[in-house]
């Protein structure tokens, strides 16, 4: 293969070629997430320059903190959600715009729009739509559903983040379904269609075990945005009304930044890791085991 | 038979236009508004601007100090994608050409690391970084982002060099061509479908970050659009005319490239995931 002559030579190539973007990912990614497991185990405040070691306290305080467990059992309740609805959107649109049209293009590019916007925008769009618009359409037409803004109250405030969140990544999860689906090899198609063969029943039978991959990454990635929401979370409903939609990642930024309570704080995140890092290996984990050959 | 399919089609082309207008009412209603004086917003919503009022533009523009904020998110995602996409190109033709257990576990570290939450990393990167005195600058900002970017997009690469011929390259090291030069001159050329992928996926993801920025710039003059579109809602609320305006002028130059440039954001999009 490809080897040089000289020590000097070869460990002079593996710097150029390696050296940055290992020393970035090094010292970006995975010093901070070391030093994030020592930070656990101490009472730092984010002013004192040094630190006491408070062996098992935080993560005994991430256990009595009942706000983080309430959050993380809403946040476990907004992804679950999300998830669904994002997928079966996504994957509704996917299959509408992947049936030769003419205006296809037009469609897919519509639908992606709000993929292009960060969250902190449209959370602020959405604040408006769901306290200006909804709410004088709503009166206009005789609406008790939006008779008053869904984001001053707990229980449809946390609606209207779901709502956002559907609408947001809906068409970044139509696109990988459309790549899919466009996978689909023509001849077996072609195939089950001469033997007589419904739309419906192709759909169940061919086009469904086929697009498994395609559901693996889309789960993959909703999941692990549902997660982490932040921006959203914070533009939108900036986690009230009283604390209501206050997800776990917003929590955790709290504790720590607002709170002036990092060890905490950072308990709080590393419980987080581990748990959705067990969540998305485990489904990536048993998603696989469904995956069949064309 | 024939009739009914027919509406059949026309069912699914008018619902398809319904989902089409849930997708873009929104910006729209944005978009009329933001031209708009501030009772008539609260007072009607829906309705159609009665006169132009350029003044909330104007105003949106000062405020938010908007060339600055283009300014800094402009050069923070055009150097922090370009860095990327070349360092990781090298990096994962590193690795697949110079097949070694070391870059091996290399490369499996970098792919397990982007199950990492950026929530995990947050805390202890702002103290490092803050004892260090690299917070509130732009190129701290950049170099953060090679290392939170460089997973994915050493992963997209490796996965496509591999279906690369070493041939090529063994030609031009034959004819002496040295390694960097026939990475410049043979390998990069090849990979550059694969680079549009990353750019167009880096260049969704840095220019609209809103977490990292808002822990790395502290000064105003650093903001970047998120930012200091932030900031701006968050002094305006009251003020539904300018904030609108704000919005659709963060939005614009988002817009713009999408009209050029949709055909490849969406293939980048695809052909990231099936890799």
């Amino acid at each position: 293969m490809l080897t040089e002559k000289g020590l000097w030579t070869r460990l002079r190539t593996r710097l150029i070629f390696t050296g940055p973007t290992l020393l970035a990912f090094a010292t970006v990614m995975i010093i901070p997430f070391l030093y994030g497991i020592y930070l656990t185990f101490t009472d730092w405040d984010g002013i004192a320059v040094t630190q006491n070691l408070v062996g098992w306290d935080n993560y005994i305080g991430v256990f009595k903190d009942t706000v983080f467990w309430k959050s993380f059992g809403m946040t476990l309740e907004y992804v679950f959600i999300t998830v669904v609805l994002t997928n079966a959107v996504a994957f509704l649109l996917a299959y509408a715009v992947t049936r030769g049209m003419k205006a296809q293009g037009w469609f897919r590019a519509g639908f992606f729009l709000p993929n292009l916007v960060g969250g902190i925008v449209l959370g602020f769009i959405w604040q408006f739509i769901f306290n200006q618009v909804l709410v004088f359409a709503g009166q206009k037409m005789n609406l008790p559903l939006f008779g008053a803004s869904w984001l001053a109250d707990p229980d449809k405030a946390f609606w209207a983040l779901v709502v956002v969140t559907v609408w947001q990544y809906a068409g970044y999860m139509m696109v990988i379904y459309i790549a899919g689906l466009m996978n689909v090899p023509k001849d077996v198609m072609e195939a089950a269609s001469i033997d007589g063969a419904s739309n419906r029943r192709m759909l169940a039978r061919i086009v469904l075990p086929l697009m498994v991959p395609s559901f693996i990454v889309c789960i993959f990635l909703s999941l692990q945005r549902g997660f982490m929401v932040y921006d959203l979370n914070v533009s939108l409903t900036s986690g009230g009304p009283f604390k209501s939609t206050e997800m776990v990642s917003m929590h955790v930024y709290e504790q720590a930044f607002l709170a002036r309570d990092y060890g905490l704080g950072q308990a709080e995140a590393f419980v987080l890791f581990i748990l959705v890092a067990t969540i998305t290996l485990l489904q990536v984990y048993f998603s696989k085991k469904l995956e069949v050959e064309a | 038979m024939a009739g009914q399919s027919r509406m059949l089609g026309w069912a699914k082309l008018v619902s398809l236009i319904v989902a089409m207008m849930l997708f873009i009412f929104p910006f729209l209603l944005l978009i009329t508004n933001s031209f708009k004086a501030n009772q008539a917003i609260t007072s009607d919503p829906l309705g159609l601007p009665a006169s132009f009022q350029w003044d909330n533009y104007v105003s949106a523009f000062d405020k938010m100090g908007y060339m600055s904020a283009f300014g800094n998110s402009l050069l923070i995602t055009v150097a922090g994608v370009l860095l990327i996409a070349l360092l990781a190109a090298m990096t994962a033709h590193y690795f697949v050409r110079h097949k070694s257990k070391l870059n091996q576990y290399l490369f499996f570290l970098m792919v397990a690391a982007m199950i990492i939450p950026f929530q995990a990393i947050m805390i202890p990167l702002v103290k490092i970084y803050g004892s260090l005195g690299m917070l509130d600058n732009k190129w701290s900002l950049i170099y953060m982002y090679i290392g939170f970017g460089s997973p994915l997009a050493v992963f997209i690469y490796h996965g496509f060099i591999k279906s690369i011929p070493l041939e090529l390259e063994e030609a031009a090291l034959m004819d002496g061509c040295g390694r960097v030069q026939t990475f410049f001159r043979i390998v990069l050329p090849v990979l550059l479908p694969t680079s549009v992928t990353i750019t167009v996926l880096n260049v969704l993801w840095i220019w609209n970050d809103f977490l990292l920025p808002s822990l790395v710039l502290t000064s105003s003059e650093q903001r970047t659009l998120p930012l200091s579109t932030f900031y701006f809602y968050g002094t305006y609320t009251v003020d539904y005319g300018p904030l609108m305006a704000g919005l659709v002028l963060t939005l614009l130059p988002v817009l713009i490239v999408y009209l050029f440039a949709q055909k490849y954001i969406i293939q980048g999009v695809m052909q990231g995931s099936i890799k």
